[in-house]
């Protein structure tokens, strides 16, 4: 039983992972970048549900999408303020570029909000915790709402790619900018959409992670930034299943890694893992093997 | 078949820059409506760069290029396919991991929707083979079977001037062969052509007029058939 609840721990966890690597995996396919700043998204998108239901008196099923929106926002505006000049740019500026954005986030932050940690409110989720085995097993209600919103992004996103119009322009952009061009489609504009829907579902794996973790701070979000960011190689970096899959092993190892082998030791094991991972398959679990022009 | 007195496409004096290196050193071309004009010339002559500049991947530094009457140069890529010139580029390049039919709707990208469908069937009689593959994935087709789909494609814009960037390349002697008679049949269904060939006696056999490109620069031009029999032509790119 206990294994069972570590098990379903993790795949909580490592759900929300996914759902930042998600952020990650699709912005690096279509715009070629590593958005560093995309784990301190996900901190703003924490912070404006809590200033919603602390501050503001939203009603919890307001807040989410508030900081959604926001998020949404601020993801388009650092990519056109940020990123965009820096398009003919080599990847070490872009990189770098990243790298200043998430400090210049979590400073603000900071500047905002302060660096006293603010516990983050539980009435967001109200589910009541599943009773299984006659009681032997509590699924917490946070366990249950973050697994099924997964799964629920997960089929929305998978179907946005392949059957809508801007899902594949995305696509196309992704394998060939160019050529993408030639179609006639907007590249910077496809990007900016990209930068958009990621930035919504950090807000959302904000607002979940501080759901299941309630310590908000302005580095919340910089650690699970970078266990997705290795999820995202980890599942093969660009694809949207690669993903989900590294995001959910991930949190499971880690979850396990802690619960039986050391607790001191669970990150150490999370990356030694994806070390491990790289050295078999450098494209990660599901990605696809580069293909070298000739 | 120079039949009317405005250019179609009206290439002046542009000059191309990759960087600190001087590509296009002020060519000026011009294609009629009706036309199967070809640019030929050795490797790095600057073919390719001419037709990236038209369609719009690059900007030329200086210069200009009207389409039908319109300024275009300085216009992204994007926004010059709905005018109705479209480029089908070097190296094919389709969406490998799209299916065939997906490609083709990217072709449309800029056409409303109900239209599609009807550009659709019309391409697979055209290429009757792309039919057959209509569901498989682009990646997986022969190098003809990409370099029709590429035409398609470009052709499901619906354009008034298409651009080939070297068709013919990395193909079997026999695609080559059925590649110019596509080139042909477009002509005849009124799309004017302006054709990039590396091989010099496919193209000058094709087309009306023929533009001959050295380091960044028009040398000759004048109509194929001549160039065609011109001892400077033969000796420099068709190996007699």
């Amino acid at each position: 039983m206990m294994f069972l609840s570590n098990l379903l721990g993790g795949i909580s966890l490592g759900s929300i992972y996914a759902i930042i690597a998600l952020g990650y995996t699709m912005v690096y396919g279509i715009a070629k970048m590593l958005n560093f700043a995309h784990g301190d998204v996900i901190m703003v998108g924490a912070y404006i549900a809590f200033c919603a239901l602390q501050y503001w008196n939203i009603p919890p099923l307001l807040a989410v999408p508030l900081a959604m929106l926001v998020c949404t926002a601020l993801g388009v505006t650092i990519e056109g303020l940020a990123y965009r000049p820096l398009r003919q740019a080599t990847s070490l500026a872009v990189l770098i570029t990243a790298i200043g954005m998430s400090y210049l986030l979590q400073n603000l932050a900071l500047l905002i909000w302060g660096a006293n940690p603010k516990n983050f409110p539980s009435a967001l989720i109200t589910l009541p915790a599943l009773s299984l085995f006659g009681g032997e097993l509590k699924v917490p209600g946070t366990t249950i709402v973050t697994i099924l919103a997964n799964i629920v992004i997960m089929i929305v996103l998978t179907t946005f790619t392949a059957k809508t119009k801007l899902g594949k322009a995305m696509r196309c952009v992704s394998e060939d900018r160019g050529a993408a061009e030639l179609m006639g489609i907007n590249v910077n504009r496809t990007i900016s959409a990209t930068f958009a829907i990621g930035s919504a579902l950090a807000a959302i794996a904000g607002v979940l992670l501080c759901s299941a973790y309630p310590t908000l701070m302005p580095t919340t979000g910089s650690m699970p930034g970078i266990k997705a960011f290795t999820a995202a190689v980890f599942g093969g970096i660009g694809s949207i299943p690669g993903a989900m899959v590294g995001g959910i092993l991930l949190g499971i190892i880690e979850i396990l890694g802690k619960a039986y082998i050391s607790t001191e030791l669970g990150d150490a094991i999370v990356f030694a893992v994806l070390i491990l991972v790289l050295l078999v398959r450098p494209t990660g679990l599901l990605g696809k093997p580069v293909h070298e022009k000739v | 078949m120079t039949n009317a007195l405005t250019p179609m496409l009206k290439v002046d004096d542009i000059h191309v820059y990759y960087g600190a290196i001087h590509a296009i050193k002020g060519i000026s071309l011009e294609v009629y409506p009706d036309e199967i004009v070809t640019l030929i010339g050795a490797n790095g002559a600057g073919k390719s760069t001419t037709l990236n500049t038209i369609a719009g991947l690059l900007k030329p530094r200086s210069g200009s290029i009207t389409f039908e009457g319109k300024t275009i140069s300085g216009t992204p890529a994007n926004r010059i396919v709905p005018q109705g010139l479209s480029m089908c580029p070097e190296g094919r390049r389709v969406f490998q991991q799209m299916t065939v039919r997906e490609n083709l709707e990217m072709g449309g990208y800029t056409r409303p929707q109900n239209e599609i469908a009807g550009s659709l069937d019309e391409m697979f009689q055209r290429f009757p083979r792309l039919k057959e593959r209509e569901k498989q994935i682009a990646g997986t087709l022969s190098g003809g079977e990409q370099q029709m789909l590429a035409m398609a494609r470009a052709l499901m814009s619906h354009p008034r001037l298409l651009m080939l960037d070297e068709p013919s390349m990395g193909l079997a002697p026999i695609l080559v062969e059925q590649i110019f008679d596509i080139i042909r049949e477009l002509h005849s269904a009124d799309v004017t052509v302006l054709l990039v060939e590396q091989n010099a006696q496919m193209a000058l056999s094709v087309a009306d007029r023929a533009y001959v490109l050295e380091t960044g620069t028009i040398s000759m031009s004048g109509p194929a058939q001549e160039l065609l029999h011109d001892d400077a032509v033969r000796k420099a790119y068709l190996g007699n």
